[in-house]
């Protein structure tokens, strides 16, 4: 945080000197810049922006690799709107995402609270909560789909000590989305280190007027420490939902192998595996480019909300409104 | 110097965190409070760390008693371990893994360090507008450009081999860039004023001010873009193909999960599985408690991927 701080003070001082000083760019200035930035420059050109456009081009064409692609109008976007597999990859990814983001806020601002009363010994539990990250995801997939087991997996034993019967995890088609939220909820580790930095922020005089003032805990809670943090939230609230839309690595080591991608039924299948096994497997360039195009309208479509509804919510210091 | 500082701050910072709870005074009530939370905290890490228990517990089992779930493995074997290596190439993919890993990293340390040295230093026409592309393209989901850019690697003929895993790396990543560029901005414009007066280069202000002085920075970096490489299941999947030979970590463990899992065909080794799914794990946990503070301070003060 502070890196930031000094960062900004730094231009803040560079800032009136350059008007005055310098009202026109130096040319060997600018040159020397372009140098520096061109790395950039060429990489977002072949591989940000054209891939874009070529995307959008390819999304209106037929292309199987081996022929020229031929261009079929509004074809593939047509039949994606008809094609069954997408309203059920579409929803099986909402819901999934429905479910994980809103838990994964709670359940890491939880632990982030907690470590945030400890006097010592918070280092040990951040490690706890972070080496899970750390593990690679299709690890995580392996070792999760031996712990779900339904008939002899750690996690229905464990249940079955206190006389719960678990279900078919992996199997049962309404529990393969809590399956994958739980193997996903092991993991944000990062968030908690997020919030646990945001928290630390808090100035602790807003605690003292506020107990000086007889608050509740929850009072102060819900009144300072969430409007506090609340940027951090609101950007792990993005962050985790892009990437819970693009879900695709544990799906497709649990469901997306050939050979084991049926017997889940329709119930694992994610739209970015749906537009993995289109684009790869039955080589359909043209209809999955168009099925991509429409993931990112979604996406963006999803975060410009969040961003118009967060900038009413979030509370952000120094704000003159 | 200055994450340094920054860093040694903040644990100095941590010790006389009372929180909300203890507010100056320790009375009895919050000395209670305090073990409860720590009780409550140590169940969860009970909770967390489990798995890594049962795994390294199961890899030292039996075939038949891997999922006997016993905390101590009757009879222990340490089979698992010689055995795994000649099930699979295992050992050639931690090597590729490795050796992807560090290429991605180094190149998009290097290039990302570079941009964002262009963008913390100059005055220059468009550098908001440029800057504003790069943030928005941190924006942009992978799979949008997935196809078109595997089309471009067939056209260049690296399908089939590594370095479509690490290639686009040379061009620095917009967050990174990002990253990188609040750091610079950190240091003294002084010192570069001052070098530049010595007759120092526009790159030696950059390769012998910027660069030592970020150390901290940098290696947050490629930290970070190693664990990523490591972690990556969907390139080595769309550009390897069937040459078991160049896999990667994710790729290899996946291979082995359908070919021993009985619901793909498998006969059931799942001792080789778990043990193949520690050995990939192993690596990442050690760069990380050798690296914590880097990771910590990185992810704390930027906000990681998710």
């Amino acid at each position: 945080m502070s890196v930031i701080n000094r960062g900004s003070t730094g231009s803040k001082q560079r800032t009136p000197a350059a008007a005055r000083v310098r009202p026109q760019y130096d040319a060997r200035e600018t040159r020397a810049a372009f140098a520096f930035i061109s790395p950039w420059i060429i990489g977002f050109l072949v591989f940000t922006a054209g891939p874009m456009i070529w995307s959008l081009v390819l999304s209106f064409t037929n292309y199987n690799l081996v022929d020229t692609p031929k261009n079929v109008g509004f074809k593939n976007y047509r039949r994606m709107f008809d094609d069954p597999r997408v309203h059920t990859a579409l929803g099986n990814t909402f819901l999934y995402a429905v479910m994980f983001v809103p838990l994964a806020i709670a359940v890491a601002l939880a632990l982030a609270m907690l470590l945030n009363r400890l006097t010592s010994g918070a280092g040990f539990f951040r490690t706890a909560f972070y080496l899970p990250v750390m593990t690679p995801a299709v690890a995580v997939a392996v070792l999760f789909s031996l712990l779900l087991n339904g008939d002899y997996g750690l996690i229905n034993k464990a249940l079955a000590l206190v006389g719960i019967q678990g279900p078919q995890w992996l199997t049962d088609p309404h529990w393969i989305k809590p399956s994958i939220v739980l193997m996903g909820l092991w993991g944000l580790g990062a968030a908690v280190v997020i919030f646990l930095a945001a928290l630390k922020n808090v100035p602790k005089d807003l605690y003292e007027a506020a107990a000086i003032d007889g608050a509740s805990g929850w009072r102060r809670f819900r009144s300072i420490t969430v409007p506090m943090i609340s940027p951090a939230i609101f950007f792990q609230v993005i962050v985790l939902t892009i990437a819970a839309l693009q879900m695709f690595d544990k799906v497709y080591v649990l469901f997306g192998n050939p050979g084991s991608a049926t017997y889940a039924g329709n119930a694992s299948l994610f739209y970015s595996m749906y537009l993995f096994q289109e684009a790869f497997q039955a080589l359909r360039m043209g209809y999955a480019s168009a099925l991509a195009w429409l993931l990112f309208v979604i996406i963006m479509v999803i975060t410009l909300i969040q961003v118009k509804v967060g900038n009413r919510i979030v509370y952000y210091e120094g704000d003159r409104r | 110097m200055s994450v340094d500082t920054a860093l040694d701050r903040k644990e100095t910072n941590d010790a006389p965190t009372a929180g909300p709870a203890g507010i100056g005074r320790r009375s009895t009530g919050s000395r209670i409070m305090l073990v409860l939370y720590v009780a409550v905290l140590a169940v969860l890490a009970v909770i967390f760390l489990y798995p890594f228990v049962w795994l390294l517990s199961a890899s030292f089992k039996t075939r038949a008693n891997v999922f006997d779930n016993k905390l101590i493995p009757n009879p222990a074997t340490f089979a698992n371990y010689i055995q795994v290596w000649h099930v699979a190439p295992l050992l050639r993919w931690l090597g590729n893994s490795g050796l992807v890993g560090v290429l991605a990293a180094g190149t998009v340390t290097f290039s990302s360090a570079v941009v964002a040295f262009g963008f913390a230093y100059f005055r220059f026409r468009a550098k908001n507008t440029m800057f504003g592309l790069v943030l928005a393209s941190m924006m942009l989901p992978t799979m949008v450009t997935m196809i078109p850019v595997f089309l471009i690697w067939k056209n260049l003929g690296f399908v089939g081999t590594r370095v479509p895993l690490w290639g686009s790396n040379i061009f620095g990543s917009a967050f990174y860039i990002f990253m990188l560029r609040q750091f610079f901005l950190g240091i003294p414009r002084e010192l570069f004023e001052a070098a530049r007066v010595d007759g120092c280069s526009y790159f030696g202000l950059f390769w012998r001010i910027a660069a030592p002085l970020s150390r901290p920075a940098l290696i947050i970096v490629f930290v970070f873009e190693f664990q990523a490489s490591w972690d990556d299941l969907l390139r080595p999947l769309i550009y390897l193909g069937n040459n078991v030979n160049l896999y990667t970590v994710p790729l290899g463990l996946n291979s082995l999960y359908v070919q021993f899992n009985p619901i793909a065909g498998g006969n059931g080794d799942f001792q080789y599985i778990v043990t193949a799914a520690l050995l990939a794990t192993i690596p990442m946990i050690v760069i990380f408690l050798a690296g914590q503070r880097y990771f910590v301070e990185g992810i704390a003060t930027q906000g990681h991927k998710g």
